[in-house]
């Protein structure tokens, strides 16, 4: 089979450089591998500043589930990176809460090696304030990954006017039997919805938390250990804005 | 109950409402009629706080307070109920937790003890009985995937829930089957019968005053109340068009 080149020309700047240049040398990521059939579950809370990598290599028919939050001031990005063989599983869940002047970034990076995997990334960014959330969501499909079933469904939501989202969803895909299904959605809460609620008697604060909430849970649904994510997430929507 | 005086109000600098009164006491179904565009809707959203419904004149009087000068969360506290005629969709937010933070929300303004989760959920299942609505549906997320029928249904299991002493709804026949129709008018019935409560109901047509029988029915035409009647108004209007009639 022919392999086709391929070369990535864009670029993604994703912050003030002077911003960054305290961060290097960076921390070397952590990798793991997960053994066939085996299954590993990482929940990731990255508060505050500074870069987080995890480089996952999931074998035949392994799975994992990674959740992450990512709330704090300044520039927090965390990176997460899994490459599937045959039949692997892959799931991400992450949230990042941006409020006063921070920029926060979450990297995902997916790749199908192997027939047959599935993978599954679903990203929630709240910025507020001056804050911005950037969010790159790659998928790689490889040649001969026949079989693949991606999934990625990026959303924002903006609570304040000075506020910035960047969502860039990236698929590049290299076998011909495969489903990638990807969504990138950047909004404010539906004022429809905030009336709806107000004419049932909820006040404006508690309709916009429980409209942002249920925003949130759904990067959590599934896990383990939702409870203490959606408990620690509240808590931090609690000092945005 | 309620008092609207002269009410004027526009919708993006475009008047609607033009010099509209009307008075309902306790006790009392009014149905208010009228053709597409006569600002029927307009005066539902109005009463209920909408911003973007902005009141350039008149006054509202609702059990001795200005409406007017509360917020819509609170016009819903003081026991105003809208039903509306395209219930929005909450993704996330289940009826049950959405319908229990609203009954408290209110109890809460009212100076009231909060229901505990137990008497809160037999509220909810003796309503949803009412409505004959399956109780797993208020398990699932505000409207999500409900059809027309089913969200007009359960606009009445809030209303049955929140007990208020006036429910302005909105077209809430529309979208609905024969059956469903009967059963929604026999749960605005049961919930809105009573000396101390009354119901502005809003629609185009006659056959949801077949099972909720108003004391008066009034036409709505160009913003302002153009005649004002008994049942039969309805059933004239039925019969020869709005043009006719008003």
């Amino acid at each position: 089979m022919t392999q086709l080149a391929r070369r990535l020309v864009e670029d993604w700047r994703y912050a003030d450089q002077a911003a960054l240049a305290t961060l290097w040398p960076l921390p070397a990521p952590e990798r793991v591998v997960v053994a066939p059939g085996e299954h590993f579950t990482r929940a990731l809370v990255h508060e505050g500043e500074g870069v987080v990598q995890l480089e996952l290599e999931l074998g035949e028919g392994a799975t994992a589930d990674v959740r992450v939050l990512s709330i704090g001031a300044g520039y927090g990005r965390v990176e997460v990176s899994a490459t599937l063989a045959a039949r692997a599983d892959f799931t991400l869940g992450a949230v990042q809460l941006c409020g006063g002047t921070a920029a926060r970034e979450v990297v995902a990076s997916v790749t199908h090696a192997g027939r047959d995997a599935a993978s599954h990334q679903v990203v929630r960014s709240i910025a507020a304030g001056r804050s911005s959330a950037s969010v790159l969501g790659r998928i790689v499909v490889q040649p001969g990954a026949d079989g693949t079933d991606a999934e990625q469904a990026i959303r924002a939501l903006l609570l304040d006017r000075g506020a910035v989202v960047n969502a860039r969803p990236e698929l590049e895909i290299h076998a011909d039997d495969v489903k990638c299904a990807h969504g990138c959605a950047v909004g404010e809460l539906d004022e429809g919805a905030l009336f709806y609620m107000a004419a049932r008697g909820l006040d404006p604060a508690v309709a916009r938390a429980l409209m942002v909430q249920a925003f949130i849970a759904e990067a959590f649904v599934g896990s383990e250990l939702e409870e203490q994510l959606m408990a620690a997430a509240l808590a931090a929507l609690g000092g945005l804005a | 109950m309620l008092t609207i005086t002269d009410l004027h109000a526009t919708v993006a600098e475009k008047p609607i409402l033009k010099g509209l009164s009307l008075a309902i006491k306790p006790g009392e179904i009014h149905a208010i009629m009228g053709p597409n565009g006569a600002g029927k809707s307009t005066l539902g959203y109005t009463l209920g706080g909408r911003p973007g419904y902005e009141v350039t004149g008149g006054a509202v009087n609702f059990m001795g307070q200005d409406l007017l000068a509360l917020e819509p969360h609170e016009r819903a506290a003081a026991g105003l109920f809208l039903g509306f005629q395209y219930p929005v969709e909450i993704p996330g937010v289940s009826f049950v937790q959405f319908l229990r933070e609203a009954a408290n929300a209110q109890r809460k303004c009212r100076g009231e003890e909060p229901l505990s989760g137990g008497e809160f959920l037999k509220l909810a299942r003796e309503k949803a009985a009412l409505l004959k609505m399956d109780m797993e549906m208020l398990k699932r997320p505000v409207n999500v995937g409900f059809s027309g029928g089913e969200k007009k249904r359960a606009e009445m299991v809030q209303m049955g829930i929140l007990n208020p002493g006036l429910a302005v709804l909105d077209e809430t026949d529309s979208g609905l089957d024969i059956d469903a129709l009967r059963v929604v008018g026999e749960g605005i019935n049961a919930i809105m019968r009573a000396p101390d409560k009354s119901v502005l109901l809003i629609t185009h047509y006659q056959r949801l005053l077949d099972y909720v029988k108003p004391d008066f029915v009034h036409v709505l035409a160009g913003g302002r109340i153009v005649r004002s009647g008994g049942p039969e108004l309805a059933l004239e209007l039925e019969d020869q068009g709005y043009e006719a009639v008003a």
